[in-house]
Parts: C-alpha cells; structure tokens; sequence
C-alpha cells in the first residue's frame, strides 16, 4: 500500500523536476494560463456580484413612477441611485397615484441633497422596511431633519471623525454617531453649496444589508422640503404657496395584482404628467449592455486560455523531442509506457493546478480593485472576498486544458521507440 | 545466463539477421563483435526483449524471450527493471537532472520508492560521492560513464548490457572503464554482455577467463560463418 502510494508520488515529482528544467518556457506557459483564467474568475465575480446587485435592489418594485424622460434614467436615479433622476413630479399626483387600486403601496422618493457624496434621500418608514433593513443603534427617524445612515456611510463618517479633518470625537462604532449633527450639499455629486442652519441630527444607523441602502442616507420627506422651501423663500406667504407645490422625486410602486402590469404603466404614461418604468424591463436592457463588456472580456480570458493551450501543447510536443533520449531510456530502465506518458500529462496537471491558484488570487485582487473603484463612485458593491460555487469551474477548465494539450504528446511518448537508443551513437 | 538456438531477426522489409549460438552460465562475459551494422544492438535489443526474435530461442536470466513459453510483451518492461542492466553508448543521462536524482530514475521506472541510501551507496562505489548534486554537463566524460554505470548497476541486476562502453574514452580511461565494468558486473554476479569493435574493449574482455566471443557480420545469413572465434576458455 505504501508503495503504491509512493509509486504515484515519484510521478508528480518527476514532471515537476523536468517542467522547472525549462524554467523560460515553463514560466511563460504559467503566465498565459494565469492571465487567461484571472480574466475568467473576474468576468465571474463581477457579473455575478452586480447582476445580484440589481436582483436584491430591485426586488419587489414593479414600477418607478417619475418624471417624464428616460425611463432606464428613472431606474438608475430611483432604484440603484447611480443616476440623476430626470426631474421631478407633483405630490398631488403623487398622492393620486397612491389612491388608485391596483396601488398596493407606493413609496416616495425625494432626492437633490447629499452627504460627503452619500444620497439624502427623503422617504417614509416603508423604504427601510421594503429591504427588510434593522437597525443597529437609535431608531428610524420620527420628525423632520432627523436622519438614518446605512452602513457605508456610516462607517465614512466614523473614520471622518477619527481622520485628521475630523473634529476629535472618539467614536465609539454606530452607537457613537448618534446625536452628531451633519449638513447636507445640494446636489447629488460631492462639492454642492453647503445646506447651513439646516443641519441634519443622526437618529439611527442601518445594518448592513449589502443593498443599496448601505449608500443611502435616509430621511423624512418633511425634510427635503424644509431645506429647500427654506432656502427659497422666508417670507411667510411665499412659503405658503411653496407648500401648494410640493414634489417629491419619484414613486417605487407595487402593484396590486399582475393584471395592473399591463393597465397602470399605460394609465400614468398617457393621463399624466408622469412616466412608469417597469425595472424588470429595463434591467434586462442595462444587463444586455453591460453584458456586452463582460462578453469581451470573457471572449478575452477564452483567447488567452487558447492562446495558452496551444504554447503548452507545443512546449510539451517540443520537450518530447527534446527529451526522446530520456524518455527512451526511461523505457529501457523498465518503465512502462503509460508511466513514461504520464510524466507528461502530469507535467501540464502542475502547470494547470499553479495556474489555477494564481489565476484565482489574480482574479480574486483585481476584482477587489474594480469594488475600490466602484466604491469610490458609491455604486454596486463588488468585492474579491468572495467565493462563488461558480469559481470551481476554474481549476477545471485549467485541468480539462492541461489535459487536452497534453494528451497528443503523451501518447507520442508512449510510442518512443527505445531500441533506437542502441541502433544511434 | 544466456542461451540462444538459431536465433534470426528480420527487419521489416529488410534482410533477415542470423546470429550464432551462444550459451553462457550466469556471471559470464559474453563479447559481441562486429563491425557497424553486423547485427550488434538488434542482439542486444532482442536480449533486453525490446525486440522479438522471428525465430529461434532465447534464455535471458532465466526468462525466455523467443521461442515456446515467451514472456509476453506488457510483462518485459516489469522483466527488464528488475533483471536488466544498461549502459548506453551514448550514455543518455538527463540533463534536467542532478546525478543523484537521474540514478533514482531506476526506481521511478521499476515502480519502486525511491532509495536514496542505496544510491548514496553506489556513487561512493564508483567514487562519485562528491558529484551527486552535479548536472551531468558539469561531469568529464569519464565521470559521466562511471554515472551512468552506476544507474545501470543499480538494482543489481542478472545481466549486464553494455554498448561500445570505450567509444569516445582515451587509452587510459578505456582501460579503467572496462575494468570497473568487469567489477561492477562481477559484484552483482551479472552476466556481462559488451558489444563493441573497439580493438582495446576486445583485448581487454578476451583476457578475460571465461569470456565468450561472438562474431557477426562476417557471414550474416550464415550462422557457421559467425563462429565464437574467442571460444571458451574458462568453467
């Protein structure tokens, strides 16, 4: 048993001696397989994580109701919050929309203010409740100008504190920030005009749910108003007719039955001065297009994979060649056939299994760098800590690769002919 | 021990090679001469069963390779790990391989765990200790032989073949090489089996008692014309 054991050792060990015995080609092979399966695992880990991304953050909204424009605007503005909305709509017709039947609830959107780059976004209690969001210090907001922070902006404002802009507070996590005042921007990009004498007092903070609310900073409708009548007017009466014309930003609407799928959106576009978008429909169009840069750079890591495959084929067609006399001489020395042709099978295995590791690590670092610079953007979360069942399919598109290069030269050296050792000089 | 009965090869579409009779008990030294061409390495081949003779019998350690009760062929590399011992002309170490881990090739072709007290042991035999770590490159040719000996020794095997062992060795070396040989072969009790048409390799082994000389190529196709012109001379 042992010996069987150390039989199948002395193999791997072998192959491993002669692949590090051209260390140039050997290296070379490795890099292109390397770089192929990286491209592979990012294209997996990225498309995977953002196209989960808009799952999770458009679960349960049938429809975005705002201003009329571009509907896949509306989306990004109102849904992942990547966009500007296109304007907004009245909250007359807003509380209309809300009244009609097939409206099973519509939640209000109110946006054109922010925080160090984190949308304030004006809403009711039903948002967080939309993404089943808990709170791990304070509670949800219950008058105006009281704010909830989600996780990301959070976790900014803790090390904006302990950072050297910040004011010296030691803060003690979530429950730290508590009571800290803040003043939103306006706009939705970092660097607005400052909101003064209208600062925001933190009430809550948000678990993170890994949704987009991580991003958001959440408050009352009332709030959105207040800063911006405010800024507007301070006469009594004008304030009075801004009041008359109130908005909000946008609706996140769920229908009633399906049956509405086909009436409502209909209904809105055509009698009022609003647009509906179905997510559903406009994410598979943003899917599409995006897909398209995953489809290249898939087609990208397959070239790579190919162009790999074929180095490695030649490199082991070559060492075959090269190696005759050795090989032949392993078959004198009593070594039979499929042992000799193993060596070089196994060879590629070692290749594909170091491929395979870096190929991943690569993958797993750059992916990790794309989250860095979607995060810097305050986008879809994407991460390289991650481990998707999909990822095993890499080590064995690397050894089903290994494989087939192999194969033709191995059976080439199964057929080395050993009496020509005796026949040549 | 080696015994043949109207042993013959023929080449696919070639010429049919006869070769004379040859018996020699086990620890004997059998020569085969010849001029290039004259049938040594197909000799050699069939003894190492590479080849299968197209008539006639051989007994190679006991083990027949042509005739009734041939061992078949997925069976003779099993046969030739563990009984054969070969020391090719052109030596045929790997170059991607120190000396130490190309004499531990034996074992990876026989199937067997590596030994590395007995290839300690060998390279200390043949005065190579200091060279284990050493790419067969960075050897003389002389060490490069004994290296190679010492791979083919390894395992003591029954028989040892050795093919033109003094080629491309000077006077001296030639004499040292084919008296270690004759040591090596007698250590493990082996029978010796040297082809070669090296005039000093042919004095060398004749002096030898017991040696027995083949002749071939003087007549092929005629085994009478092929007769062991050194004759034995010893038990």
């Amino acid at each position: 048993m042992s010996a069987a054991i150390l039989r199948a050792g002395s193999v791997p060990r072998l192959a491993w001696r002669y692949l590090w015995s051209r260390p140039l080609t050997s290296a070379l092979n490795l890099l292109l397989l390397t770089l192929g399966l990286a491209a592979v695992t990012l294209v997996l880990l990225v498309a995977t994580q953002v196209d989960r991304g808009f799952e999770r953050d458009v679960q349960g909204i049938d429809l975005v109701v705002g201003a009329k424009g571009s509907p896949l605007q509306l989306i990004l503005a109102g849904v992942f919050h990547i966009d500007v909305p296109p304007g907004n709509i009245a909250l007359e017709d807003f509380e209309a929309l809300r009244r009609n039947p097939l409206v099973a609830q519509a939640i209000p959107i109110s946006l054109g203010d922010s925080f160090a780059g984190y949308r304030i976004v004006g809403t009711t209690h039903e948002y967080p409740a939309h993404y089943g969001a808990e709170l791990v210090a304070g509670r949800l907001w219950n008058a105006p100008m009281e704010a909830v922070l989600g996780a990301s902006v959070a976790v900014a404002m803790q090390r904006a504190a302990r950072g050297p802009g910040g004011d010296g507070h030691p803060a003690a996590g979530a429950q730290g920030l508590l009571g800290r005042t803040f003043f939103g921007t306006h706009g939705l990009a970092p660097g607005g005009e400052e909101h003064g004498g209208h600062p925001y007092r933190v009430a809550g903070v948000l678990a993170a749910c890994g949704c987009v609310l991580d991003r958001l900073v959440l408050t009352a409708t009332e709030s959105v108003w207040q800063v911006h009548e405010s800024a507007q007017a301070d006469d009594p009466d004008d304030l009075a007719v801004l009041r008359q014309e109130r908005e909000i930003t946008l609706a996140l609407v769920r229908w009633r039955s399906p049956l509405a799928a086909v009436t409502l959106p209909r209904a809105i576009n055509a009698t009022t001065p609003m647009q509906a978008a179905a997510p559903a429909v406009e994410i598979t169009r943003l899917v599409r297009l995006l897909g398209v840069g995953a489809d290249v750079l898939r087609a990208f890591g397959g070239v790579l994979l190919g162009v790999a495959g074929l180095n490695v084929f030649i490199a082991l067609w070559n060492a075959v060649r090269e190696r005759r006399a050795d090989l032949a001489m392993l078959r004198m020395l009593g070594a039979p056939p499929v042992r000799v042709g193993s060596l070089l099978l196994c060879e590629a295995l070692w290749l594909a299994v170091l491929a395979s590791v870096l190929g991943l690590a690569v993958g797993h670092l750059l992916a990790e760098g794309v989250g860095r610079l979607l995060a810097g953007q305050n986008a879809m979360p994407v991460t390289g800590a991650l481990w998707l069942p999909g990822e095993w399919a890499v080590p064995g598109l690397a050894a089903v690769l290994a494989f087939a290069s192999a194969i033709l030269p191995a059976v080439q050296a199964c057929r080395v002919d050993v009496a020509e050792l005796l026949g040549r000089p | 021990m080696i015994r043949s009965r109207a042993l013959a090869f023929a080449h696919a579409g070639g010429a049919t090679l006869r070769f004379p009779d040859a018996d020699l008990p086990q620890g004997g030294c059998l020569l085969l001469r010849g001029p290039s061409g004259s049938g040594k390495s197909t000799w050699l081949a069939l003894a190492a069963g590479l080849r299968t003779a197209t008539e006639g019998t051989l007994v190679v350690a006991g083990q027949t390779l042509a005739g009734p009760g041939a061992l078949p062929r997925a069976a003779r590399d099993g046969w030739r790990a563990r009984h054969l011992g070969f020391l090719p002309q052109a030596l045929h170490l790997s170059p991607a391989l120190s000396v130490a881990e190309n004499l531990a090739l034996p074992f990876f072709a026989a199937g067997l765990p590596r030994d590395d007290r007995a290839i300690a042991d060998v390279l200390g035999r043949l005065d190579l200790g200091a060279f284990a770590g050493r790419r067969p490159h960075e050897l003389s040719g002389g060490q490069a032989q004994r290296v190679a000996l010492a791979r083919a020794v390894l395992l003591s095997p029954c028989v040892l073949l050795a093919d033109e062992p003094t080629a491309s060795l000077d006077d001296g070396a030639a004499q040292a090489a084919l008296a270690l040989l004759m040591a090596c072969a007698a250590d493990c009790t082996a029978t010796l089996v040297v082809a070669t048409h090296d005039r000093r390799a042919v004095q060398a082994l004749e002096a030898r008692p017991g040696t027995v000389s083949m002749l071939l190529g003087a007549g092929a196709g005629d085994p009478r014309g092929a007769a062991g012109s050194g004759g034995r001379s010893g038990p």
